[in-house]
């Protein structure tokens, strides 16, 4: 049997729960970080920023985590991005849809949902012993660019599809061969949604821990060459909580982080915004 | 003088005929016009003129189209160029999300047109062509897509003349415009037909009594009468003609 209820309270209850929903999630979202940035900023200054780390990171700051992060992260989206974005062009423009292009895409959303631990165990196996690479920078990147692929292809794909019909028509109506019209007409109108990929590949690499510590290692020293270990800031507060280092500087790294995403994603969103403008 | 000529040119979409037996010759620098009813295969035969039917999957055809004596379904046709050759007009205005200079140039660029002066000359012709100039001479950098409707049908009609074609293919190129937009579009194509070829489908009878010097009638993919237009529309040889101009039937 159902019970009648007055559709008008049954409206303003529903709305009440969905708002609570919301409020929640935007309250934890907010506690993680505001309770990170209060725990973790008295410990931030110039010299924590600019200072490498003294006695596995009780003392001293944390500079040469930061150019660990960066380096392997610009590494993993040089390799992934021409990849990735390759793919996706492959797919969508050179390719009809039959079981071919259905298996390479299954396998990619695949290997989006494997965890990061194991790409760091394959990582290691490979890159560290199998070609002899050790940890360095250059096995990190290389196993970051493959954590980060299917986003990119998927990303791309969708940015790429998006693009009209239209457009593809009247430039070989033309004359344009394919490859013009691909790069003079497609790319430029799916910038902004392959820029979005390539985005989250930044930020999922940045934080990234269990991949990196199995295939860049954790040397404290600031890296010189490709073949470097270096210690990304997520791997350094592990490290420094896990075995009791300083929790000071362990939250410390983690506020830098914390700030450096956020930082990025504004920027990256204000830029994008700018190409949307002249696009479209 | 007849520019196009299509022999026994039958089109299948997968297993369903979609031109049946087509023979047809159109004239240099004259306006043809192509009306019959939706689904009758109008738009499949002006695509076969230039080879855009290429892009969908599954098609296959039969007979010949010589364009100045050449077959364009012969095996080492350049679709590029024959693309140069044989422009079209779409249905509905399209031009690029790029700035009006952008997309008059888009064509010449492709072709490998590189040279500042040339493109400066062509741009302005060709947008002189199509009455735009002096509305857009100081706006150039705008993009394309904050024009009207009409501003944006004559930009891509520019856009194709810019390449120097010499048949143009217009796909109901006003069915999007209004009743004075049309009108202005009409006399700019009395205008291109002195230098150039026109093909033009359309689904507006008036449209092609007023416009075209050649008329064909479509209908379920054959082409049942061809002639001038005066002829078609005052005294039609089939019934079937008849009946579709004087709105019996369609």
């Amino acid at each position: 049997m159902r019970i009648y209820v007055d559709p008008k309270i049954e409206q303003r209850f529903f709305r009440a729960v969905l708002w609570l929903f919301t409020g929640v999630t935007v309250f934890i979202l907010f506690f993680i970080i505001f309770y990170v940035l209060k725990r973790g900023l008295p410990v931030v200054s110039l010299g924590f920023l600019t200072k490498n780390p003294v006695e596995m990171g009780k003392a001293g700051g944390i500079f040469s985590t930061i150019v660990g992060t960066v380096a392997l992260t610009l590494l993993a989206i040089l390799i992934a991005t021409p990849l990735g974005v390759g793919s996706a062009i492959y797919l969508t423009e050179y390719t009809r849809e039959n079981w071919v292009t259905r298996v390479i895409r299954f396998g990619s959303e695949c290997l989006a949902g494997i965890p990061s631990i194991i790409f760091g165990l394959f990582g290691f196996i490979l890159f560290v012993t199998k070609l002899g690479l050790g940890w360095s920078l250059l096995s990190g990147g290389l196993t970051l660019a493959f954590m980060i692929l299917p986003t990119i292809i998927r990303t791309s794909e969708e940015a790429i599809q998006s693009v009209p019909y239209a457009y593809r028509e009247v430039s070989f109506s033309l004359g344009g061969t394919k490859w013009q019209t691909v790069t003079r007409v497609v790319l430029p109108s799916a910038l902004p949604g392959i820029a979005t990929g390539v985005i989250l590949g930044v930020g999922r690499s940045i934080g990234e821990t269990a991949a990196v510590i199995f295939t860049a290692g954790s040397s404290l020293h600031i890296p010189t060459s490709l073949f470097s270990s270096s210690r990304t800031m997520s791997v350094h507060f592990y490290i420094l909580a896990r075995e009791g280092i300083s929790m000071a500087n362990a939250y410390g790294t983690a506020a830098v982080l914390i700030i450096a995403i956020l930082i990025i994603n504004v920027l990256a969103y204000t830029l994008m915004n700018k190409f949307m403008r002249k696009y479209c | 003088m007849s520019i196009i000529e299509v022999k026994d040119l039958n089109f299948f979409y997968g297993r369903f005929q979609a031109l049946k037996n087509i023979n047809l010759s159109i004239d240099e620098r004259k306006i043809t016009g192509l009306i019959g009813p939706s689904g009758c295969g109008k738009t499949t035969f002006l695509r076969s003129l230039n080879r855009m039917n290429d892009l969908i999957e599954d098609v296959h055809i039969q007979g010949r189209v010589l364009i100045d004596g050449v077959d364009i379904y012969d095996q080492g046709t350049d679709l590029q160029k024959l693309r140069k050759k044989v422009g079209m007009v779409f249905q509905r205005p399209n031009p690029f999300p790029l700035s009006v200079f952008d997309n008059v140039v888009y064509g010449l660029r492709v072709h490998g047109v590189l040279d500042k002066n040339t493109i400066e000359d062509r741009l302005q012709w060709s947008l002189k062509c199509v009455q735009l100039w002096n509305e857009l001479k100081d706006r150039l950098e705008v993009n394309a897509l904050s024009l009207s409707g009409e501003q944006q049908q004559r930009l891509c009609i520019a856009r194709l003349i810019a390449i120097e074609p010499e048949i143009l293919l217009m796909d109901e190129p006003c069915s999007a415009l209004d009743l004075i937009a049309t009108a202005r579009i009409e006399d700019l194509m009395r205008e291109l037909k002195k230098q150039y070829t026109i093909v033009i489908v359309t689904h507006n009878m008036q449209q092609a009594a007023r416009v075209s010097d050649f008329t064909g009638y479509f209908l379920l993919g054959e082409l049942i009468e061809f002639g001038e237009t005066d002829q078609i529309f005052t005294n039609p040889a089939d019934s079937r003609t008849e009946d579709y101009i004087t709105g019996r039937f369609g």
